[in-house]
């Protein structure tokens, strides 16, 4: 059976070798500094997401209808530039380079922002910033995966998401305070949501090594498309590429939830925008554990039961059932599937890649899944018109409990003990 | 590097980048404060009773932009001097309305952690007669010409990062009873004769005839949007004409001036005044040539009165409803505004 890492490191590393004989719960320092980052990060992204509405309709005057169109179309974009930042990434093993260019575009955008006044311009700023998010995205899931023994990718990843998620949450409270102090301050929110994006690059550029322990020796062939694309011929990759776009197939967006929860559960408007962070807590909170747990029964177990959880969510919603538990058992579910699948993927695709194409492999299966679900978010739209919520949920479950069992029977072998050799 | 130059160097980018920050921030609230002095050659204002029943002469009631205390105040002004002294009202709303003595203020609360929106109704002495909590920005309220209906939308969004899809909610509010439609898409919708669901569809902009019975408002779906025509007992919408937003009815109920999307003008000025012919549903472009984002509201059976953005963020303009004449500026520092009597 073919190894990725068996092969990538032919004799594991010192770091490695510490981490796997040492205590298992010990992180790796750069999955820690890794975290610090995307916290950062996300504390000065999520800034602007909190006061882009308020600030376009009160700020500017501008109606932000007819903004969603240019949606899937930032979304299509940023899948291609995952792929090119994958690739890029693995040439030479300049993970580090490609994710400082990433985390620095986004940063450069925030004052862009203040310079920007028309929909137009606002919507290029934009989509130059999830151009930066798309490029950093694999090859920083690619150093959190290289910083790790394979044993405890899961919990490295859970830890990263988990600080991810606690920086998103952070955002809107920051903006709040400031236009707290400053009414109309948006331009202080762009300036300090640089500040803080900065002071992000800058803890990437002095705190993650550019040279990870079990990264490819710099003699190393260098990786083409080809071979990228290679990897799918690899049967536990495609099989695991497969599962994710079967699974991602049948995986509601996020807003449709929300939606049917106010729908189904009579969710009062004024709590539709703290939906979202419902299933942020929960994501923040079981991410760790959810991440150990795959560690010890094995990742695709997890990652099936993540989407069992989602399953059990869209129930909830069926059923006629009225409590007032309901709206937070849901979030739970909701935010358990994130936390059960987000980083759990990454996890177990790492072990399927070669450590030289672990970019590229990386951004192959999150790209695959991102557009699997934006297939299903079409489809869903599409059938919430014609058949009403209802049936269109029904479909989805129904639909989903289809490609989990599909994804049952590809079973492609990811738990540890099997990934060793 | 030695981890110990690592952390200077962080430490000295750290004191760097809070000072811009904490700069930043005292000079948006420095900024703030300024707007809280009055202009030497701003509007006069001062404070003192509003009320919103006819008085002897015709007045316009609308949110006060002109810096000083009074800011974001309901202010009326005389309509036959629109230029003339305003009184203030010590009442802050974002988005206003007001017919036959039934007020909707559309207003923000400060929170300790986050802001939030409420639509106040408001009575003749502008007492507060009940409020709803409100799921998004304000955008805009309309009363019925009785005062007995009354209608808001919000703009809900902003969910995740660059999470770029915004919608809208519109409420309707039966002041007689008190019920409250929280969403428009509550109402069976009709597209081209057929019954229409669609997860993607939103309502804005509702605009009330004498009968309290019919309405107008905008329906947007699948990228378009429509005049639908509303049925409050039925609980109906009926598309009656394509590329409509933010109508406004005549008094007499029978053309409606609206924006209209023109095509091969730039995406984010993108709408002229138009007024179409209920009857013959002939439309006909207003003089107007900025593009207008507002709901207009008619000053009486041959004008409609419109905001358009200026020095305080926003002034208020007057074109014939005929498609003649020429615009003119009404007031300035002035959103939201309604006529008295």
């Amino acid at each position: 059976m073919y190894v990725a890492d068996s092969r990538g490191t032919p004799a594991a590393t010192p770091d490695a070798a510490r981490i796997t004989s040492g205590r298992r719960s010990a992180v790796a320092p750069t999955v820690f500094a890794l975290g610090t980052v995307s916290l950062i990060t996300d504390v000065s992204s999520e800034m602007v997401t909190a006061v882009l509405p308020l600030y376009l309709v009160t700020g500017l005057g501008l109606s932000p209808l007819g903004f969603g169109l240019l949606d899937g179309v930032y979304n299509g974009f940023s899948a291609l530039v995952r792929l090119l930042g994958g690739h890029l990434a693995d040439r030479g093993g300049r993970h580090k380079t490609v994710a400082v260019l990433g985390y620095g575009l986004s940063a450069l955008c925030k004052p862009l922002l203040l310079l920007a006044s028309s929909l137009p311009v606002i919507g290029a700023v934009l989509a130059a910033d999830r151009t930066g998010k798309g490029l950093r995205t694999a090859p920083r899931d690619a150093l959190i995966s290289l910083a790790c023994a394979p044993e405890s990718r899961g919990r490295a990843f859970g830890v990263h998401r988990a600080m991810d998620t606690a920086g998103a949450l952070l955002g809107p409270l920051t903006a709040f305070l400031i236009l707290r102090q400053a009414a109309d301050g948006y331009d202080a929110v762009f300036t300090v949501s640089f500040c803080v994006a900065a002071v992000g690059v800058l803890v990437l550029l002095l705190f993650v090594p550019s040279r990870t322990a079990t990264a490819p020796a710099p003699d190393a062939p260098r990786p083409s498309l080809k071979a990228a694309l290679a990897l799918l011929r690899e049967r536990t990759v495609r099989h695991l590429t497969l599962a994710a776009l079967l699974l991602g197939l049948a995986t509601v967006s996020d807003s449709f939830v929300y939606l049917l929860l106010q729908h189904r559960l009579g969710v009062p408007d004024r709590w539709f925008a703290l939906l979202p962070l419902g299933t942020a807590a929960a994501f923040l909170l079981l991410a760790v554990p959810l991440g150990r747990l795959a560690d010890k029964v094995g990742r695709w177990q997890v990652f099936l039961g993540g989407h069992v959880a989602l399953l059990l969510a869209y129930g909830l919603l069926l059923t006629g059932w009225q409590s007032p538990a309901l709206p937070f058992l849901t979030l739970a579910l909701h935010g358990g599937f994130y936390a059960a699948t987000d980083g759990v993927l990454m996890a177990a695709a790492a072990g399927s890649v070669p450590a030289g194409l672990r970019s590229s492999g990386l951004a192959l299966i999150q790209t695959g899944q991102a557009a699997a679900r934006f297939v299903c978010s079409i489809a869903f739209g599409a059938a919430w018109t014609a058949w009403g919520d209802r049936t269109a949920l029904g479909t989805a479950a129904t639909a989903l409990t289809a490609c989990a069992v599909g994804a049952f029977l590809l079973r492609p072998s990811t738990s540890p003990k099997e990934a060793r050799p | 590097m030695t981890l110990r130059n690592k952390i200077l160097v962080l430490v000295a980018a750290l004191a760097v980048l809070a000072g811009v920050g904490t700069a930043s921030v005292l000079h948006a609230a420095g900024r703030a404060d300024r707007k809280n002095q009055t202009q030497a050659d701003g509007p006069q204002v001062a404070g003192g009773d509003v009320t919103l029943t006819p008085g002897a002469s015709r007045r316009i009631v609308f949110r006060n932009m002109a810096w000083g205390p009074h800011r974001d105040e309901l202010t009326t002004v005389a309509a036959a001097d629109p230029t003339g002294p305003r009184t203030a009202s010590g009442v802050k709303c974002l988005r206003f309305y007001a017919a036959a003595g039934t007020g909707i203020c559309l207003q923000a609360e400060h929170g300790a952690v986050q802001d939030t929106y409420r639509a106040v109704v408001l009575d003749a002495r502008l007492k507060e007669r009940a409020h709803y909590a409100l799921p998004g920005i304000p955008t805009r309220a309309r009363v019925s010409p009785s005062g007995r209906w009354v209608a808001w939308t919000v703009f809900v969004g902003g969910d995740s990062y660059a999470g770029t899809n915004f919608s809208t909610r519109t409420a309707i509010l039966d002041t007689a009873t008190g019920q409250l439609t929280p969403s428009l898409e509550d109402f069976t919708a009709f597209k081209d004769g057929k019954e229409h669901h669609a997860a993607d569809t939103n309502f804005w902009g509702v605009t009330f005839a004498a009968d309290d019975r019919l309405f107008y408002a905008t329906m947007a779906t699948g990228g378009s949007t429509y005049l639908v025509r509303g049925d409050l007992a039925a609980r109906t919408v009926t598309t009656v004409h394509a590329n409509v937003e933010c109508p406004s009815l005549s008094p007499d109920g029978t053309r409606i001036v609206y924006k209209k999307r023109v095509p091969g003008l730039p995406a984010d000025a993108p709408w002229r005044l138009y007024a179409l012919d209920l009857a013959t549903m002939r439309e006909r472009a207003l003089a107007e040539s900025k593009s207008v984002d507002d709901q207009a509201v008619w000053q009486d059976g041959h004008t409609v009165a419109y905001a358009l953005p200026g020095d305080y963020g926003s002034d208020l303009y007057a074109v014939p409803a005929d498609g003649t004449g020429k615009p003119r500026r009404l007031l300035t520092a002035g959103l939201a505004p309604a006529y008295l009597g």
